[in-house]
């Protein structure tokens, strides 16, 4: 017995190297960001030797959302949203689709099986420089319909100024009301299966009233900003978009895949039995059965979207406006304006972001361990 | 065996041939563009195949990315050996010698998987600095090693669940201590998890462009530093970025086609599924 103590006393010492390192690396440092977000390191001054740093709280988080010089990081934080959704509908719904024709085990399923991924294994560099060559204003993906007798399109893939649903920044609180008043429907339409009474009552009403409310009374709410400033959809992203869902629908289908392999011959054949057509077959037993699967791609994909750095520095530069997203603003806050606070900022408002879609997980996938072991 | 012509698998094999066209694309595209002469490359006609292949881009694009090449060979096998000799020990523990609270410290392992990596950039280069380890590579190779303990031991500890701990049991009953187990049973049984360990981090790290663009200095630029440099440089001509990228992507695309079984375990195992 004492044998067997003294073994887990070095096993945990052999594990404690790594443990102080992701102590201090990953939960140290994160804490040392907050702290540096707090101050007012940057300027001129940034790079002295011993800078007089002054603790100024959340001046810098309060600049970024309604300072005057900082439209570009709310229209970066703007863009990220609309990038992260279309690429998850994106990337889902073609790995998902190509996972199903797969699936009817066509010839040839290896090679097409590594046509579809091999865009995965490529870095963001190299899938930014090859597409920033095909979406050439005047030439690539635009002179494709010529081939077919069609018109040469014209559209800037990674220039365009053209921005659409666009909304007033100025009116962030009843913006903010509207998505709390979305969300709580949302969950409220989850739970309506399992208890009504309670869905009703907790989610779909207050969420209902709150969104009726700010849509009557909105225009009494105060507003945070004294010049109206718009943002929206940039349609300059959409050629990123396009290029990270070929870089990244692949993954998802292999997810898929390897569910719908998972799947017992003998449900497939039950479902047959039961008159399913193939059809209903997936829309009823396997994806439903792979809930697990999206989830896990829509972790995987939206924290690769919210940290999203290379492939839009290869594409359009770093110095497009269009285009940017917030952990590129990081990078030229903090290393070529050598605006370190407010560079720490910026990245404790993505980390937050993340942290949205992977705690919960994280903390699920830990109770579902427990439970087993 | 012959399989009947009907109008599913009609519908079924011409949209993955056109999907086929679609992923292949970009391919294609980099492959004859870089093949060109510089002044055969212009906008209406960057789809054509060149009369006449000039393979010399390939060369001269060797020779700029070459010192890029060489710090992303060093910075990738050392990281990577590092990182996975580190997860498999981790795994080992994590899987076979759980102790209280074994499985909060490797859910907060994981949580270092997920980070945006701009939350620990500026502490990291700070620490770098003071370290007197910034801007070189063995810097960016200790960045590496640590980043990517969550996943390797993430690997490892799946892989590790596979071995029955009936054998660890009657080993220990044998006299067989902690280390003894893990040197003469469980690293043994490790190649296939090495291999699948290895080619994921190998790719990561080949790929990586955040930390290799702030963290070291000229002479240390990985290959996607130097890349980008190339690409973005306006006077130059299309050929050479198309034939650099493709020398970037040659040694992780040779991975991916020899070892792709590997390679979609380690994309899979990434996912955190088990």
């Amino acid at each position: 017995m004492r044998e067997v103590s003294r073994d887990k006393i070095k096993a945990f010492l052999a594990l404690l190297p790594s443990i102080i390192l992701i102590a201090v690396f990953v939960y140290g440092f994160i804490g040392n960001t907050v702290w540096i977000s707090m101050l007012d390191w940057g300027g001129v001054g940034a790079l002295a030797e011993n800078p007089t740093l002054n603790f100024v709280g959340v001046q810098n988080y309060f600049d970024l959302f309604t300072g005057f010089l900082d439209g570009r990081f709310r229209q970066d934080l703007v863009n990220a949203v609309y990038y992260s959704v279309l690429l998850l509908a994106g990337a889902v719904g073609i790995g998902m689709f190509i996972a199903i024709l797969l699936d009817r085990k066509p010839r040839g399923e290896d090679f097409l099986r590594t046509v579809f991924l091999y865009p995965m294994s490529l870095s963001f560099i190299v899938t930014g420089t090859i597409w920033r060559w095909l979406l050439a204003p005047q030439g690539g993906v635009n002179i494709v319909p010529t081939f077919f007798g069609g018109e040469k399109l014209s559209f800037q893939w990674l220039s365009s100024k053209q921005a659409v649903l666009l909304f007033n920044w100025q009116n962030l609180l009843p913006v903010m009301l509207y998505v709390a008043a979305f969300v709580l429907i949302v969950i409220g339409l989850f739970c309506l299966k399992g208890n009504p009474p309670r869905a009703l009552k907790r989610y779909l009403l207050p969420g209902l009233g709150l969104g009726v409310a700010v849509w009557l009374f909105g225009d009494l709410l105060p507003q945070i900003y004294f010049m109206e400033e718009t943002h929206g959809f940039n349609l300059a992203t959409l050629g990123i978009i396009l290029a990270t869902i070929w870089q990244y629908s692949g993954y998802t289908m292999a997810l898929y895949l390897a569910g719908f392999n998972g799947i017992s011959q003998d449900l497939m054949d039950a479902a047959r039995l039961d008159g399913a057509s193939d059809w209903g077959y997936y829309r009823h037993v396997a994806i439903p059965m792979l809930k697990p699967i999206t989830i896990s791609a829509v972790i995987i994909l939206s924290h690769i979207s919210l940290k999203m750095f290379d492939l839009i520095f290869a594409m359009t530069g770093p110095d497009n406006a269009e285009t940017g997203h917030p952990a590129l603003n990081m990078y030229l806050t903090t290393f070529r304006a050598n605006e370190f606070s407010k560079g720490a900022a910026i990245a404790i408002v993505l980390f937050l972001l993340a942290a949205m879609f992977i705690v919960p997980y994280l903390v699920s996938s830990y109770r579902q361990r427990r439970a087993r072991s | 065996m012959t399989r009947k012509i009907t109008l599913g698998s009609v519908l079924l094999y011409s949209t993955l041939a056109v999907l086929v066209i679609v992923y292949l694309t970009p391919a294609y595209m980099a492959l004859i563009t870089a093949l060109k002469m510089p002044a055969d490359i212009t906008l209406p006609r960057a789809w054509e195949i060149p009369a006449t292949l000039n393979w010399s881009s390939f060369s001269e694009a060797f020779g700029m990315l070459r010192p890029n090449l060489v710090n992303s060979l060093i910075l990738t096998i050392c990281a990577t050996a590092l990182s996975t000799v580190l997860g498999s020990l981790n795994g080992y523990v994590f899987s076979k010698w759980k102790f209280p609270g074994s499985e909060i410290v490797f859910t907060l392992f994981l949580f270092g998987m997920f980070i945006p990596y701009q939350v620990i950039l500026i502490p990291l280069f700070q620490t770098l600095r003071a370290m007197n380890l910034y801007g070189g590579l063995p810097g960016l190779i200790l960045a590496h090693v640590v980043y990517g303990l969550p996943i390797t031991s993430l690997i490892f500890r799946n892989f590790y669940a596979q071995i029955p701990t009936a054998l660890i049991e009657s080993a220990r009953l044998d006299g067989a201590g902690f280390f003894s187990i893990y040197t003469r049973i469980v690293f043994p049984l490790s190649v296939p998890g090495f291999v699948v360990t290895s080619l994921w981090q190998f790719t990561q790290i080949w790929n990586e462009f955040l930390w290799g663009i702030c963290l070291t200095k000229y002479t240390a630029n990985p290959i996607t530093v130097g890349l980008a440099q190339l690409a973005g440089g306006q006077a130059v001509s299309w050929n050479l970025p198309m034939a650099g990228s493709i020398l970037a992507a040659i040694p992780v695309l040779a991975i991916y086609v020899f070892l792709g079984r590997y390679f979609i375990r380690g994309l899979l195992a990434g996912s955190v599924k088990e």
